[in-house]
């Protein structure tokens, strides 16, 4: 497979903002573990009787609680699972049953206690374990062994795998606003929020991290992916704490958000998925879930209470990750479309163990199918751009003091309901700056233009039946394709000087090299291809779902119209 | 900002017309209020007679010129400009504003941003990333987030003279919807809640084509069989318009809503329906808009609706035969004609 190179990488190595581990605020924060386990504990108590001030709806919750574990425990059990989980919820629930025989003053403590050992339960369960040794060895055994993948597979030499001529640099490819987080990292605290599209996000954005000079981020990472050995072992190295989707229930989302709250006060840098799960459908987020976001506001605000002297001031950073190619697309896909139109919740599978992954890696660095990712510029918890000393701007120019979004009469108010409205507020900048800094790669536009094609052709049709289309039938002129191509990109280009989005530097040039780029490297290790070129040299597809996926990336420009 | 005794700080409103100077009043009965007005002539009359508009003007209002002034000492503000100057007053406001100031705004129209070059005559499509309401515009050129408006059957006159009536104030923030009540509310004038802003502003903007029309039938003569019609359908037509352009249903059939719209269609006292009533009686447009003191927003309405109905493909009968009478010369009549021979059958589908 030929392939063109692409410009050559400028991407530099960073030096770390701080040299020492132990001046890291995730390695503080584990170090005093226990304390910090206490303190979630017992302030999460604390909002709970907060939210519930009558016993008989708390008593209710915690019924509603046990219930659901147990449902859990007999429908979705993982491997990660502790083992007591069991004897743990029957012995909740018949204390719950015995509290209902007795009277009201002998009730409140009990039911407080119980609380709070449900809750503690919870706050070990998601608490991180960052060890500085095994974050150590775990940076230094991905830089090597994806060090050898790389240069094995590319120099076509005998004893190319002990060479050191290409980097995980020349594969992977920073872009955006490094310096300015590198800045910003040093005077406040980060909250990362990237775009979620695979289960390899959170060990790229790991090395990403690293490779920035940045200290090691505390992450939101899905309990599900502890099930993966391989995985489980580098999560817990980079600092992640565990993030449980199935258990929605008021203590456990409580629990979570306050160790996130906490710890982004105590100047810990986080990330997490605001999205919530990958993006099944390909397409970027649209809709972010609220409840980790409203902690990075809820930190803003504590910290802006403090008396003591001037407050740490937060810094929210999107980021899109860029693929040519996701490892679990056919999957995702098919999840999506036989949930479509049902908005409820279903378990994640992971077809892919610790050996699928890592024949994946050997095959992704052999390949020239390289990844980016871009930093967005930092904005504050509302959402408004911050220049490189972390003021806040609005959209003239001008400074704003953001601790007057939580202010009334000069006071500093809590009003949970305007907070919840900033987080909506926030979330929608965020959608908004991941479309701006989106990479648009040769074959997510090649995808695009094929399927917007084939759907406009058969616009008669409705998405599911355009969908069970015989593939052999799809053919595209290529001449015809070419031309709709160029359309479409030369709007992008006119778009990306409005600021709205960016592409990779390979999608300039000639487009029948571009074309060429693109569909070699669309989907590229599927069993069928998502989009290929015919003998007459037509563009046909196998796999119109999975078109479908790659498609989407483009979702949401209004592009259609150019087709 | 130095007293925590909310009630010595003033309110303010921007905007001397009828319903600022009458707002103005209402707000002065527990409050002193700073009411901006653009003219530095007004300015000194105000405040030597206490008369404007023929209303007479509470002693605790205090009419300034200075948005500084405006912003330094108020914590709460009502606009209250009409839409085609909204824009522009807030560019100047902007640089004296903070995220904590509330904005609790009364503007009942649209305000249209257009690529270079173009005018609402030359533009080909309009969708709803060129129309703004007036949160909106306050979003785009402020810091302020704390935004609310006040939307209902609120004609001056008869707020003036303390007659029974009701408004909605929508905003997504409780504080401001509480703000807005506590400084609003009397023994003769009820307050209504609503957290869809968007919804209630264009409730309140899409009413005013309806007021036209209604104005059009009693100009031709018609009774209330005709405008019992008008108003039923014409109250289908906002939801469907409200629903393409981001309202929710409910907001219509509130307060700002059916409430807004059957005050205006009866009475001949609102601009827009007089419009309407001109045109029935055989006026030029032109001559019409020359002779009026203020603005008749649902002229301009009719326009953008039009536009963004043919944009989003929502059947809007009503506007589009209005635009045809309004811009492209057609006659009342015809367009009445049109509109009872339309097969048309289904009565409620939105529910």
């Amino acid at each position: 497979m030929e392939i063109i190179e692409e410009k050559k990488n400028k991407n530099k190595k960073y030096k770390p903002i701080l040299d020492r581990i132990p001046d890291w605020p995730v390695y503080q924060l584990s170090k005093n573990r226990k304390e910090f386990v206490e303190e979630v504990t017992s302030k999460s108590v604390e909002r709970i009787l907060e939210m519930r001030p009558s016993y008989k709806q708390l008593i209710e919750d915690l019924q509603a609680t046990a219930y659901r574990e147990q449902n859990r425990i007999k429908r979705n059990r993982w491997r990660i699972d502790p083992k007591d989980d069991s004897s743990f919820w029957s012995s909740v629930k018949n204390e719950l049953v015995e509290l209902g025989a007795k009277d009201q003053e002998e009730v409140k403590p009990k039911v407080d206690e119980l609380l709070t050992k449900i809750v503690h339960r919870y706050a070990s369960e998601i608490a991180g374990n960052f060890k500085p040794t095994s974050y150590r060895f775990a940076r230094e055994a991905v830089k090597f062994w994806f060090g050898r993948l790389l240069n094995g597979a590319r120099i076509k030499k005998f004893g190319g795998f002990f060479r050191n001529q290409y980097a995980l640099r020349d594969k992977i490819h920073i872009v955006g606003k490094v310096k300015m987080i590198r800045k910003l990292a040093r005077q406040g605290t980060v909250v990362m929020v990237p775009t979620h599209f695979s289960n390899l996000d959170s060990i790229l954005i790991g090395w990403v991290i690293h490779a920035m000079g940045l200290p090691a981020f505390i992450y939101g990472a899905g309990l599900n992916l502890f099930n993966i050995k391989i995985i489980a072992y580098f999560m817990n190295s980079l600092g992640a704490y565990k993030v449980d989707r199935r258990k929605k229930n008021l203590p456990y989302l409580e629990t979570l958000k306050m160790y996130s709250n906490l710890a982004i006060q105590k100047g810990a840098h986080s990330l997490f998925f605001p999205g919530g799960t990958r993006s099944r459908s390909g397409m970027i987020e649209k809709q972010l879930k609220l409840g980790l976001l409203s902690t990075a506001i809820e930190a803003q605000r504590t910290l802006y209470n403090n008396p003591a002297g001037e407050a740490r001031k937060i810094f929210v950073v999107p980021v899109t990750l860029n693929y040519h190619f996701v490892l679990e697309a056919p999957d995702l896909i098919e999840d999506y479309l036989s949930k479509k139109g049902q908005d409820r919740y279903f378990p994640e599978q992971d077809k892919y163990g610790s050996f699928q992954l890592i024949r994946f890696m050997i095959k992704f660095f052999g390949n020239r199918s390289n990844i980016s990712v871009s930093i967005g510029p930092g904005l504050d918890v509302m959402g408004n751009y911050v220049d490189e000393e972390g003021n806040s701007l609005d959209s003239h120019g001008r400074i704003i003091n953001t601790k007057d979004y939580f202010t009334s009469s000069g006071q500093l108010t809590i009003d949970r309901q305007r907070e919840d409205e900033y987080t909506r507020m926030l979330s929608q900048r965020i959608v908004s700056e991941y479309h701006k800094i989106n990479r648009v790669f040769a074959s997510h536009l090649v995808s695009f233009v094929a399927f917007e094609i084939w759907q406009k052709k058969h616009s008669q049709l409705d998405l599911f039946s355009l969908l069970r289309l015989p593939e052999e039938d799809l053919e595209i002129d290529y001449l015809e394709f070419k031309t709709v191509f160029k359309r479409v990109r030369k709007q992008i280009y006119q778009m990306k000087e409005e600021g709205k989005i960016n592409f990779a530097s390979h999608l300039k040039g000639k487009s029948d090299l571009v074309i060429k780029r693109g569909i070699d490297n669309a989907g590229v290790f599927h069993l069928n291809r998502s989009v290929a070129k015919n003998k007459k040299g037509n563009i046909i597809t196998q796999d119109l779902s999975l078109l479908y996926y790659y498609h989407n990336r483009l979702v949401g420009y209004d592009l259609e119209q150019f087709i | 900002m130095t007293s925590n005794n909310s009630s010595e700080i003033p309110v303010g409103v921007i905007g001397a017309g009828n319903f600022g100077t009458v707002i103005a009043n209402m707000l002065a009965q527990n409050r002193k209020v700073l009411l901006y007005a653009r003219n530095s002539e007004d300015v000194h009359r105000i405040n030597s007679t206490h008369q404007n508009r023929g209303y007479e003007v509470h002693p605790q209002v205090e009419a300034v010129n200075d948005f500084e002034r405006i912003g330094r000492e108020c914590e709460v503000i009502f606009p209250m400009v009409p839409s085609s100057h909204f824009r522009e007053m807030m560019i100047k406001l902007a640089p004296h504003l903070h995220p904590y100031h509330m904005l609790i705004h009364g503007t009942k129209g649209f305000d249209l941003v257009l690529p270079k070059g173009e005018t609402i005559e030359t533009v080909k499509k309009l969708d709803r990333s060129m129309v703004k309401t007036m949160s909106e515009v306050i979003r785009e050129e402020s810091v302020a987030v704390r935004i609310g408006c006040l939307a209902g059957p609120n004609l001056s006159k008869e707020l003036a003279e303390r007659q029974p009536a009701a408004t909605v104030v929508a905003s997504h923030f409780n504080e401001v919807i509480q703000t807005g009540k506590k400084l609003l509310k009397s023994d003769r004038f009820q307050v209504y809640e609503n957290s869809d802003i968007v919804g209630v502003e264009i409730a309140g903007v899409l009413k005013n084509i309806i007021a036209i029309a209604s104005g059009a039938l009693s100009g031709l003569g018609f009774g209330d069989n005709a405008k019992g019609l008008l108003i039923s359908r014409g109250a289908v037509e906002m939801v469907y318009l409200g629903r393409a352009l981001g309202g929710d249903t409910k907001a219509f059939l509130g307060v700002a809503g059916i409430g807004d719209l059957v005050t205006t269609c009866n009475s001949p006292k609102s601009r827009n329906f007089s419009v309407g009533y001109r045109l029935a009686k055989g006026e030029k447009l032109q001559d019409i808009i020359e002779d009026m003191k203020e603005v008749a927003e649902g002229i301009n309405t009719v326009r953008i609706a039009k536009m963004c109905a043919d944009h989003y493909k929502v059947r809007a009968l009503i506007t589009d035969r209005l635009y045809k009478v309004l811009f492209e010369g057609h006659t009342v009549e015809e367009a009445l004609d049109f509109l009872l021979r339309f097969p048309l059958n289904v009565d409620i589908d939105f529910i």
